[in-house]
């Protein structure tokens, strides 16, 4: 079955007509990805942060994928993209202050839902939001995120049946990293790839190496561009690998083998694949390297510090959204917290 | 004016939604060419296109997974989840997703979502299709329900759900779609949610109910008047989210003693809050406990079983009588 499914690679190829100004891009967008997990990590480890999802080693799928979008598009994200969001135009600052337990909210004037935080619930409305540019008649899509545990749902086989039927331009992108917290692929599916589960819905699929950002861009694009064409969804397996735990609680000694993980981090990291990959292609130096790292941490910081001055909140705020007009027991409820707080 | 039942004024009202913006559209199991298992939808696919009126696979998760899409991405939708007994799977998305994505955002994505479902017993219908779990809904904090028990109110309720800018779920009582007809206004109106209305204004006690039992309640009250036993008040809710507490306090601080009634099972029940309203608002006034008369703790029974499961008239005298004594 998996030879029906060939792997999308690019870096192992010749040179790619993708411009050299968005080859660059796309290397210094994983290496900021990457020194914000690392940044988010050390700030959970000081109690600065909560629960912290790293996308380590997932930096190629993360950004090839949201590049290949237009703004005007929907980003429909899990808990592990704000990487994706990033890109899509999200201020690391806000993700600094979701993990801080604050603002859940990742939109602002974004074209993106906030994170889904269970699994796979998010892809039906990836289908609804690229129902909705479909009859408004315009040649915007969705793009829904999610993992190989998340094929596992029933919204996972809802959404891909649902876009089958209305051919909706939405694309379900899987970033298969190997691992559902600690339980394997082999064990979310006896199917061979996840890509073929395409086949069942009627509509398109792809595999690609996750790990190859240019792969991943190319693929994404070109099932972006079947869906403005009116050709319906497509289904993408991205083959990458979670070199993190799953979050700043998980501690992932206790299930992966240790000579999966060294293989993957050595030899097929995303990030240094396309560092020589622009070496070789003359595209980039030692000295920018050093450049782009320290322009990445500079820009960190300052988010982190963004964040960070923020004043504390305030008990009206778990009132003040829920709904445009507050019921009357909002102001009752919200008062007797707010005069606990004050006796406090 | 015209005379209508419930179901043709549900039917009327979606067409009329339907035909003032172009951005409305109705969809879910069966509801294109059949028209809809009731018939709420029925000649709607031919009036306003497939395009705008459509089925669905069978699937209440995606029904409404896609309908919170479609409702952020700049539409008007109006979901039809065919029996509220099927509506389980689709909680998961009203849950986790429509009721705390205004709140998740800060206010900056609103899901102006409305859920049409029929519920409730009467009808001898087969197992697992008359089922009543407004409780659960009402616990679902973001989310807003209401109930009508007249086709004037099916109108007014649907047409202010339309142009709620939270997510509305609309419980359409299924044994009062074709009970009765009302004359009911072409032009567009609204009835405001969370507004409770006075069915029957009474002297003695007030029954707090809504759907289904607001005719049970109905038809004791003028029993308990023809026998000059009792001049029974009728609250019907009408909105069970928000709750129209000042209603409540009104009504059981002029009669001074209450019987709340509802389908649903006892315990968790939504009755508990209303008496929970009650003792809020209206503690000094009471001049008797509150009762409740409900469906009992035990799952919606096959129809041989249902006239023992649902309240109904001599029960609710009953418990009338009893709360009168005191």
């Amino acid at each position: 079955m998996s030879e029906s499914w060939p792997v999308v690679e690019v870096l192992s190829g010749g040179a790619s007509d993708v411009p050299p100004e968005v080859q660059r891009r796309l290397y210094e967008d994983m290496i900021l990805l990457r020194t914000f997990d690392e940044r988010a990590i050390n700030l959970q480890r000081q109690g600065r942060i909560g629960t912290f999802p790293p996308s380590l080693g997932q930096e190629a799928s993360e950004i090839g994928s949201a590049h290949a979008l237009r703004r005007s598009d929907w980003v429909v994200p899990s808990y592990r993209d704000h990487g994706a969001l990033m890109v899509h135009g999200l201020p690391l600052s806000n993700v600094v202050l979701f993990a801080m337990g604050r603002t859940p909210s990742l939109s602002s004037a974004l074209k993106a839902l906030p994170t889904s935080i269970p699994i796979a619930t998010h892809l039906p409305h990836a289908v609804g939001l690229a129902v909705a540019a479909q009859k408004l008649g315009t040649d915007d899509l969705a793009m829904a995120y999610f993992g190989d545990g998340g094929t596992s749902e029933g919204d996972f086989h809802e959404a891909l049946n649902f876009a089958g039927v209305y051919k909706a331009p939405v694309i379900f992108f899987c970033q298969n990293n190997g691992w559902a917290i600690s339980v394997p692929r082999a064990r979310q599916t006896a199917s061979e790839t996840l890509a073929q589960k395409a086949v069942a819905y009627g509509i398109a699929g792809r595999r690609v190496d996750g790990n190859d950002v240019l792969a991943v861009y190319q693929v994404v694009g070109e099932a972006a561009a079947r869906a403005r064409r009116g050709e319906g969804p497509t289904l993408i397996e991205s083959l990458t690998y979670r070199l993190g735990p799953h979050t700043t609680a998980d501690d992932p000694s206790r299930y992966r083998p240790a000579d999966e993980y060294q293989d993957w981090k050595e030899s097929r990291d995303p990030i240094q694949r396309m560092g020589g990959y622009l070496m070789a292609h003359g595209l980039l130096t030692a000295e920018d390297n050093q450049a782009i790292r320290q322009a990445a941490q500079d820009r960190i910081q300052a988010e982190v510090e963004a964040a960070e001055a923020l004043a504390p909140v305030e008990p009206g705020g778990m009132f003040q959204y829920v709904f445009r007009q507050p019921p009357g027991d909002f102001a009752t409820q919200q008062r007797r917290i707010e005069e606990a707080v004050s006796r406090g | 004016m015209a005379e209508r039942n419930m179901i043709g004024a549900i039917n009327g009202t979606l067409d009329q939604l339907l035909a003032e913006d172009a951005r409305v559209m109705v969809f879910g199991e069966d509801v294109g060419k059949n028209g809809g298992v009731f018939r709420a939808t029925e000649h709607l696919q031919e009036r306003h296109g497939d395009d705008r009126v459509f089925d669905t696979p069978l699937a209440e998760s995606g029904i409404l997974g896609m309908a919170i899409g479609m409702a952020v991405g700049g539409l008007k939708p109006i979901a039809e989840i065919q029996f509220m007994g099927f509506l389980y799977p689709g909680l998961d998305q009203l849950m986790s997703h429509a009721g705390r994505m205004a709140a998740r955002t800060q206010g900056q994505v609103n899901v102006p979502l409305v859920v049409r479902v029929p519920f409730g017993g009467g009808i001898r219908a087969p197992e697992q299709h008359a089922d009543s779990i407004e409780a659960v809904l009402v616990h679902t904090p973001g989310l807003k329900v209401v109930v009508p028990s007249t086709p004037y109110d099916a109108k007014g309720l649907l047409t202010a759900a339309l142009d709620d800018p939270d997510p509305v779920v609309v419980m359409e009582p299924i044994r009062l779609y074709r009970l009765g007809r009302q004359e009911v206004p072409e032009e567009r109106y609204t009835v405001p949610i969370g507004s409770a209305r006075v069915a029957r204004p009474g002297k003695h006690l007030t029954v707090i109910t809504w759907g289904n039992m607001v005719a049970v309640a109905l038809d004791a009250a003028r029993a308990l008047a023809e026998q000059g036993e009792a001049d029974i008040e009728v609250l019907d809710l009408r909105s069970l989210y928000p709750l129209d507490r000042e209603a409540i306090g009104e009504s059981v601080n002029k009669t001074g003693r209450a019987v709340v009634l509802h389908e649903a099972p006892m315990t968790g029940g939504l009755g508990g809050e209303v008496v929970a309203a009650i003792q809020e608002t209206a503690f000094w006034s009471l001049r008797a406990p509150v009762e409740r008369v409900t469906g009992p703790d035990v799952p919606y029974p096959p129809y041989a079983w249902e006239d023992f499961y649902l309240p109904n008239r001599e029960r609710l005298v009953e418990a009338v009588r009893r709360t009168l004594k005191d």
